[in-house]
């Protein structure tokens, strides 16, 4: 409802830019396989428009890809005593377990800082920290500490440039995904915007499910967890019965 | 080849798996500790998830145990009585240490206490195990004879006397259960089976012969760890079966070798190895605590450990 208000004053308010967003996704549906090891996916739309289009300023896209968010408490390290030991905890509300930003252009031209408040775009506005306990006064590292971790790890993506516009009509880009990821709707953003202004917004959701035998196994352990624990005894007892009845075996030759 | 893992959520390579088990149930085998205080930091190292690792490494140790067991078994060097009477204490000890482990979750630093546990218990055994094993060496190089170790100490003193046949002992149950509770104690709190504690303790405070000591605590240690796996398949959902099969395959196999190895040592030998062992993850972990971490935070799930 919020979001067709919103489209709906973008209309009201300019007529003229009416543009709107037609997508196409590779796949919207990624299935972890027991092998699986990454994947790519390809976003790729146009613009539908009715009236002739605007040169000035140029059309600009920005695609977000978020995985499941959930909330997160992070340490910090401080050298008490002469060792390292946690200290300080902030509790970080919401963080999403991924996070993929592109942009056809650098970000602070292609959004402004207000629509990015407003919409929350860039990967520091996509986490969410109520407040720190007191007696914290640098809340803000912690949520850079996030940042920078998921960062290292390739879970937070910034891909500046790298959405291919062509005759301002139609985009394109892939977005790389880890092989570490977590099960769960992925919403994905993507926004028109002209002189950091979004014109227009459009959202959609990948799927992101283990299949098979990772179905199976997963699946297990959490609506049968004492079959799944003695099963997994099972397996190790067997497995250690049977190398010590091959090597036997062997040795006897 | 790279494997997801269903629990852990992760992907890694299927072959650094299988070698990682295989290089673990060699020292299991030998030596007649689990592994898990190698393993488990191996593992968060490669980018398991701590709660994971550590369930997970507890159904792998049942299988490299119960591989060396049988082995052991054939060699009758498995004191079954010895081990049932150290076994009933530490499953007491393991439920005490469970009570224990939550209520210092709750209080905080519980993850401070396991490390300094650690680095404490690793340091003094493994310094005191390297010592007594060059003196004996140095002992049996002069003499040219076997070491004599005290037969006769307070210990004997003790009510309720048993005899264990096969270790060729006679003495009271007491210090057997006693020991037992400890080290079920101390492998609740570090997430271990408490083979490294249980060793020494054996060969140094019951002055049981060492070859009858691996067998015996392979055998106890199957019962902690199958114990540990289900309470944590139950209570953490934090078991992955995929990442168990990996381990456990590479370290059934490396068990096998490792008992081998073990015949061709002598007893002084294998004690001074396992005590360098001890030692070096020992100064690992001490650096940890010591040296400023190149990244200050860590980001853990809120409610968990």
């Amino acid at each position: 409802m919020k979001r067709l208000l919103l489209s709906l004053a973008l209309i009201v308010a300019t007529p003229v830019m009416a543009e709107e967003v037609v997508l196409g996704l590779s796949q919207d549906q990624v299935a972890i396989t027991a092998d699986f090891d990454g994947s790519e996916i390809l976003l790729f739309g146009a613009v539908k428009r009715e009236s002739p289009i605007l040169q000035d300023p140029p059309l600009e896209v920005v695609i977000a890809v978020s995985g499941p968010s959930g909330p997160l408490t992070v340490r910090r390290k401080e050298r008490k005593f002469g060792i390292w030991v946690n200290a300080d905890a902030v509790e970080i509300d919401h963080a999403p377990s991924f996070y993929a930003v592109a942009t056809s252009a650098p970000f602070n031209e292609a959004m402004s800082n207000v629509e990015d408040q407003r919409h929350r775009v860039s990967i520091p506005r996509a986490i969410r920290s109520v407040g720190a306990p007191m007696g914290i006064e640098d809340a803000q590292s912690f949520s850079e500490a996030v940042i920078r971790i998921r960062t290292s790890e390739g879970a937070y993506q910034v891909l500046e440039n790298s959405v291919s516009v062509d005759e301002q009509t139609l985009f394109r880009t892939s977005i790389k995904m880890p092989a570490n990821l977590t099960e769960g709707d992925y919403p994905t953003r993507i926004f028109l915007t002209r002189g950091g202004k979004v014109v227009s917004d459009y959202e959609t959701v990948i799927n992101v499910n283990k299949v098979g035998l990772e179905r199976w196994l997963f699946d297990m352990s959490r609506n049968q967890p004492l079959m799944y624990g003695l099963m997994s005894l099972a397996i190790a007892i067997a497995a250690g019965w049977m190398a010590s009845a091959a090597f036997q075996v062997l040795q006897r030759r | 080849m790279q494997i997801y893992l269903p629990i852990a959520e992760v992907s890694v390579n299927a072959f650094l798996l299988l070698g990682l088990g295989g290089m673990v149930g060699v020292l299991s085998g030998m030596f007649g500790v689990g592994g898990g205080f190698l393993m488990t930091p191996l593992l968060f190292f490669i980018g398991i998830p701590p709660a994971v690792a550590v369930a997970t490494e507890a159904n792998q140790i049942v299988a490299s145990s119960f591989s060396g067991v049988l082995a052991h078994f054939r060699r009758k060097t498995v004191d079954l009585k010895m081990g049932t009477v150290l076994l009933s204490g530490g499953l007491v000890g393991a439920a005490f240490g469970v009570v224990l482990f939550n209520y210092l979750k709750a209080q905080g630093q519980v993850d401070l206490l396991v490390r300094l546990c650690y680095v404490v218990f690793l340091g003094v055994i493994g310094s005191l195990m390297f010592v007594e094993s060059l003196n004996a060496i140095r002992k049996s190089r002069k003499n040219a004879g076997p070491p004599k170790r005290k037969k006769h100490n307070w210990i004997h003193g003790l009510p309720l006397k048993m005899r264990f046949r096969v270790s060729g002992l006679y003495i009271s149950v007491i210090p057997p259960l006693i020991v037992g509770v400890l080290v079920g104690i101390l492998a609740a709190i570090m997430g271990v089976g408490g083979g490294f504690i249980m060793v020494p303790a054996m060969i140094y405070l019951l002055g049981m012969p060492t070859k009858v000591v691996v067998g015996t605590s392979l055998f106890q240690i199957i019962f902690v760890t199958g114990f540990t796996t289900l309470l944590h398949a139950t209570t953490n959902y934090t078991v992955d079966i995929a990442l168990a099969v990996l381990l456990l395959v590479g370290g059934v196999i490396g068990a096998q070798v490792g008992t081998r190895l073990g015949t061709y040592l002598k007893a002084e030998q294998l004690r001074i190895l396992l005590a360098l062992l001890v030692i070096l993850v020992c100064a690992k972990l001490a650096l940890d605590l010591l040296l400023e971490p190149s990244e200050l935070f860590s980001i853990g799930a809120t409610g968990g450990h």
